[in-house]
């Protein structure tokens, strides 16, 4: 019986170690060695192209049978539902009244009973559809992208696609998943390691050159461990030291995405666990700006400590997310002013994703981090855009608060996303009182009908 | 997120809710996305927290009153019927509707019940009849701080007087709808969809 196993055995442990090397030599060649010297092979934007054809193919077979069943396809809008006019409360009101009345408006009286419909519609509109809540959840498609996360129309599938679809999940979940967790743990690993080798070197140029080369040679595996396919717009923009790059947030890869293409110096908090073994053997290589949770909560301290940084022009220019939180990339909501006080030039980044392949926007209410980083490695590709915009400053009397909602209209306009006034941390706190009060205000200015110099 | 939406709305259900409130199918769909995606919790039912944390609404000076006409006497979860039918009160007036048969039951967005709606808003205590203190207090929701009470009770006083016309100093809902006969109210209470 021994006899009869062992030649068997032999055969499978050879085969076994043939198809490892094969593998990892596969892995080598086309992903890692690129990603060393930065260069790249097209495969990725061939897979893209590849992908597309079939997600259209998948819809016109979901719209045929929707048809033959005499149904209503499910169709997701995602511009806004119902008209709004974006008339001001004092016109509105004056209209109501007009409408009422053949009085004169002066000779009026200051109050009409009808004036509570501007209210009551205003209020119903935002019932209906409002501009913020949206913001918070992931975007709807349009066609179908062979995910079941992202599908509502899954009765009208036919067998065919659904074949697809198991093709699509065994692919995706049996091969792309272990080699794309294969490549990050590489990559995060290669991080941690390097790093710290390169921090036992004398401060110097030696240190500063082969400090860029680790993290950038990181950064893209990483970004192949995602499948990521980015186009860099305008890299004659990139941001310079001394400057500090503002970007839109949608979610952590924005990181990774930028600092595959040029080295920054990145802030934030510093945590617990893999994430703070990172972040400190990082800093050992080059200045990055971590904070302890409790120097958190002082403003004066963290801006002292970014102006330090980029007044030494030897350091690199810092990567800030003004939003403070992740929103889901239809739209640049309220910039917080702290980064734009300190006077340095602003580099600011525009980050638009294709949602077709993956959707990359991080719902942390709904998933934790690691659960995050499966849905996206499990995903087709993450596919997105980055435009590097021309570097601003502040103008002459133009304060910080200007300056910041300057840069993100210009962010949003070159993005294609709606610039919003209102703030991201709308996500999970309560709206400020002062707003309700501005409208108070206004309609007590028609009711005693003073000028507009009214307190 | 909504996704799973539209499975969850059974035909018989649209059918209903079209024939009820007259949405038509994909604004029933799309409006059931949007209960959805408020709907927090889960559980197939608003609460008024779940109105709360839309911002646009908890900075109108009226939010809380709104939301309050979505809830039924006593009740504090309204279901997806419930939603649409304050909704419907909405609707825009179409033409071919004002020459249905007129014995048929009243339209959820005729005008006047547009104007009981809005009427609703005054009359907090909903006994019909709005009364110098439930004027005072819409009053007060709209103008904040701005306004001194003296100047407010006068505007009280003098909306009351021009309204009253059987002199019990309040307003009944016929008294309301004579004062805002002229007013476009078809018009000014109607949210049109862009699909």
């Amino acid at each position: 019986m021994e006899l009869f196993f062992n030649p068997f055995d032999n055969l499978v442990c050879i085969l076994l170690g043939i198809s490892f090397t094969v593998w990892f030599t596969l892995l080598l060649v086309f992903i890692i060695v690129p990603a060393i010297f930065g260069v790249s092979f097209g495969i990725r934007r061939l897979y893209m192209k590849t992908l597309l054809k079939i997600f259209e193919w998948a819809t016109l077979r979901i719209e045929r049978g929707a048809k033959e069943k005499n149904h209503l396809l499910y169709k997701p809008y995602s511009n806004a539902i119902i008209a709004r006019e974006p008339t001001s409360l004092e016109e509105e009101i004056k209209e109501i009244r007009r409408s009422g009345s053949n009085k004169d408006l002066d000779a009026a009286p200051e109050f009409e009973m009808s004036d509570i419909f501007y209210f009551a519609r205003r209020g119903v509109e935002s019932i209906m559809d409002d501009e913020v809540t949206k913001r918070f959840s992931a975007e709807e498609l349009e066609s179908w992208n062979l995910l079941t996360r992202s599908n509502y129309n899954f009765h009208y599938i036919s067998l065919r696609l659904t074949v697809l679809w198991g093709l699509g999940l065994l692919i995706r979940y049996g091969f792309l998943l272990p080699l794309r967790v294969t490549l990050a743990f590489t990559g995060v690993g290669l991080l941690v390691f390097l790093t710290s080798v390169v921090g036992l070197l004398p401060n110097g140029r030696m240190k500063n050159f082969l400090s860029e080369k680790v993290h950038l040679m990181c950064y893209r595996i990483c970004v192949r461990a995602l499948t990521a396919i980015i186009t860099y717009h305008d890299s004659e923009n990139k941001p310079k030291n001394g400057g500090i790059c503002v970007a839109n947030h949608t979610s952590p890869i924005d990181v990774i995405i930028l600092a595959s293409d040029g080295c920054y110096a990145m802030v934030g908090q510093i945590h617990g666990g893999l994430m703070g073994v990172i972040q400190r053997s990082m800093v050992k290589a080059c200045p990055h700006v971590w904070f302890e949770r409790s120097e958190v909560k002082d403003r004066h301290l963290v801006a002292k400590r970014l102006s330090d940084h980029v007044e030494d022009k030897s350091k690199l220019p810092i990567l800030i997310f003004p939003e403070g939180t992740c929103i889901n990339n239809t739209s640049v909501m309220m910039f917080k002013k702290g980064s734009f006080e300190i006077g340095a030039t602003v580099y600011p980044v525009a980050i638009k994703y294709d949602p077709r392949f993956g959707d990359a926007f991080w719902n942390s209410s709904k998933f934790g981090m690691v659960n995050y980083l499966l849905r996206m490695m499990s995903s087709w590709a993450i596919v997105c855009s980055v435009w590097y915009l021309p570097p601003m400053s502040r103008e002459e009397g133009e304060d910080a608060v200007q300056f910041a909602n300057r840069v993100k209209a210009a962010i949003a306009r070159q993005g294609g996303l709606v610039d919003l006034l209102w703030d991201g941390g709308l996500k999970r706190g309560k709206v400020k009182d002062t707003f309700k009060e501005e409208q108070q205000k206004l309609y007590s200015k028609m009711l005693l009908r003073l000028s507009w110099d009214f307190p | 997120m909504g996704s799973r939406a539209s499975t969850l709305l059974r035909e018989e259900e649209i059918e209903e809710i079209k024939k009820e409130t007259g949405f038509s199918h994909s604004q029933i769909t799309r409006l059931y996305s949007r209960f959805t995606s408020l709907d927090k919790g889960e559980n197939g039912t608003l609460s008024r927290e779940d109105f709360q944390r839309i911002p646009e609404l908890a900075i109108n000076p009226l939010g809380d009153r709104i939301i309050n006409a979505f809830f039924p006497e006593g009740e504090d979860q309204v279901n997806f019927r419930g939603f649409m039918r304050t909704l419907a009160h909405f609707r825009p007036i179409e033409d071919n509707e004002k020459s249905k048969n007129p014995t048929a039951s009243e339209p959820l967005n005729s005008r006047t019940n547009k104007l009981l709606f809005a009427f609703r808003l005054y009359d907090l205590d909903r006994d019909d009849k709005i009364s110098r203190d439930e004027l005072l207090q819409v009053l007060r929701m709209m103008v904040g701080v701005n306004i001194s009470d003296e100047q407010l009770g006068s505007i009280a006083d003098r909306t009351i007087q021009e309204a009253d016309t059987n002199g019990d100093n309040s307003i009944s809902f016929n008294e309301f709808i004579k004062v805002l006969e002229k007013v476009d109210v078809e018009q000014k209470m109607s949210i049109r969809f862009l699909h």
